[in-house]
């Protein structure tokens, strides 16, 4: 018995090799440019380059918009996930591709429609204006809500996935035992779904901190504005490509290691 | 077990051959000329010539038919960025000599640069023109919402020198990629002002209004044109600058704004 079994359990412990090929040339779509970055990187220039006041501004302002979308996406995105996950509505469905609709269009678009709507001349950008005198584009405000809109469907999409797996009998049982709605909400949905969360807002920040397109756009482009991480690798590539790599360099590398360290801590694969 | 490894083995050895293929199929294609009368020419043209040279792209294909043109628009650093590392163009049509000289002394350039257009600045305002902007000094009022092109974007350095011309220190909002997208905020009146070329205040029917900037203040932005060195079309490269040169193309340039050398 055991004899008979040992081969097909050797066979199927090593991995199909049309398998295992198409994957190292997957693996090579995403290792190829990162390897033509670090061909190219002035590496005994670096730390000059990196102590430029360019590169210091706008790392400081991708760390502000990136944290300030994803704040604003914890605060707002977690509610409406949750009403996607629980709540029956009519045009839910509609709602659902209303969220993820910013994964899908180009951020630049995204960036042209917040113009037309939150500008100083846009649909609600002027009524704003006219009563507070607030103007968000070329704003560094501006440039959160830039981020914020393509960034925040990661979130829901994420927390909403997990409400959803959730078995309701948890809440059923706390309800049963008598707590309250809010109660329930505290100490029972929210930790079954904390790992969820922190995986999605990861996520988020990851992308908020990589946001070129609808910021760019919809915020322009000033040094210590909002002039972020990518739109300073965008404009430098055409004047100062050193720095364009160091700063392509830095943000490579705090996007991996928040990446794989969060994932490793937080979102574990069963 | 045979029969599913040889079948495996072939599987891996088409995915090979497909590679192979794939590779060698675009060795050729880059460098050999190719005179097939039905060729492709891929102009990469300065974000400003986006509508003159639409109009150019039309006639010239209609008087060669066999030829088409295909326009790559984008600011002109980002157009000598594409062609000095390697994307694959056959003319290269620049709005200032600067990024055109960076491409020539890389060896790119087959033959010499020729300017044919030439074009001025202006002040670009919303249409009614709400913050009363009149004159290059008004870029310095602090409460008015200013946009420039970005250094090293023709339209930024010509913009900045104009400035610097008439002695005003600017206090700028944004700093764009091209010329198209800081018309794009300036018509949505979400700039109040910006300097842009005199044939932009022309081609946007309508959107904006133009500010003449005094003569002393203003600058000229030259446009060189070339056929690239690594053209695939080399030969209907050549005709489409020669048809940008000739009494037709400067027609079409006067037509739209330009002034012809």
């Amino acid at each position: 018995m055991t004899e008979a079994l040992a081969p097909t359990r050797r066979r199927s412990r090593r991995p199909p090799l049309v398998l295992v090929v198409l994957a190292i040339l997957g693996l090579a779509v995403f290792v190829i440019p990162l390897l033509g970055l670090l061909a190219r990187t002035p590496w005994r220039d670096l730390p000059t380059l990196l102590a430029g006041d360019v590169v210091i501004d706008a790392l400081r302002l991708s760390v502000i918009t990136s944290l300030g979308a994803t704040a604003i996406s914890a605060v707002l995105g977690v509610p409406l996930a949750w009403m996607l996950a629980r709540v029956e509505f009519p045009g839910r469905s509609i709602v659902r591709g209303l969220v993820l609709l910013p994964l899908v269009i180009p951020p630049v678009v995204g960036g042209a429609a917040l113009l037309f709507a939150l500008g100083r001349r846009g649909l609600i950008g002027e009524p704003l204006n006219r009563a507070t005198g607030l103007v968000l584009p070329f704003s560094t405000w501006g440039a959160v809500i830039a981020v914020t809109f393509v960034a925040m469907p990661f979130l829901v999409i994420t927390v909403e996935g997990a409400l959803r797996n959730l078995d309701p009998r948890f809440e059923g049982a706390a309800a049963t035992l008598g707590a309250g709605r809010w109660t329930v909400l505290r100490r029972v949905t929210f930790p079954m779904v904390g790992p969820s969360l922190v995986a999605g807002l990861v996520l988020t920040w990851a992308r908020a901190f990589g946001e070129f397109g609808a910021t760019i756009t919809f915020a322009g482009n000033l040094e210590g504005r909002t002039q972020t991480l990518p739109l300073a690798v965008f404009i430098a590539l055409e004047s100062d490509r050193d720095t364009a790599v160091a700063l392509s360099l830095i943000m490579v590398a705090i996007s991996l290691t928040v990446l794989v360290v969060l994932r490793e801590r937080w979102w574990k694969t069963p | 077990m045979t029969v599913m490894k040889g079948r495996r083995a072939s599987l891996v050895c088409w995915l090979i051959a497909a590679l192979v293929l794939a590779a060698c199929n675009d060795g050729p294609a880059n460098d050999g000329g190719d005179d097939s009368l039905n060729g492709q020419v891929l102009v990469s043209a300065a974000s400003s010539l986006s509508d003159v040279f639409a109009a150019v792209e039309e006639a010239f294909e209609e008087s060669n038919p066999g030829v088409d043109v295909v326009l790559n628009l984008a600011g002109s650093a980002s157009l000598r960025e594409q062609i000095l590392g390697g994307a694959p163009a056959d003319v290269f049509a620049s709005a200032d000599t600067l990024n055109m000289d960076r491409v020539v002394d890389a060896g790119d350039v087959d033959g010499l640069p020729r300017v044919f257009a030439r074009n001025l600045m202006r002040i670009a305002v919303p249409v009614g023109n709400p913050a009363e902007v009149t004159e290059l000094a008004d870029f310095a009022d602090e409460n008015l919402l200013i946009g420039l092109c970005a250094e090293n974007v023709p339209c930024g350095d010509l913009g900045r020198q104009a400035l610097e011309k008439a002695g005003v220190s600017a206090v700028v909002d944004t700093n764009e990629a091209s010329v198209r997208s800081l018309l794009t905020k300036i018509e949505a009146g979400e700039l109040d002002a910006g300097i842009v070329y005199v044939t932009d205040v022309a081609s946007t029917s309508g959107d904006v209004e133009g500010i003449a900037i005094p003569q002393a203040h203003n600058v000229v932005a030259e446009y060189p044109i070339a056929v690239l060195d690594g053209a695939r079309n080399p030969n209907d490269a050549a005709d489409f600058v020669a048809f940008v040169l000739s009494d037709e193309g400067r027609e079409i340039l006067i037509e739209y704004g330009f002034s012809v050398p």
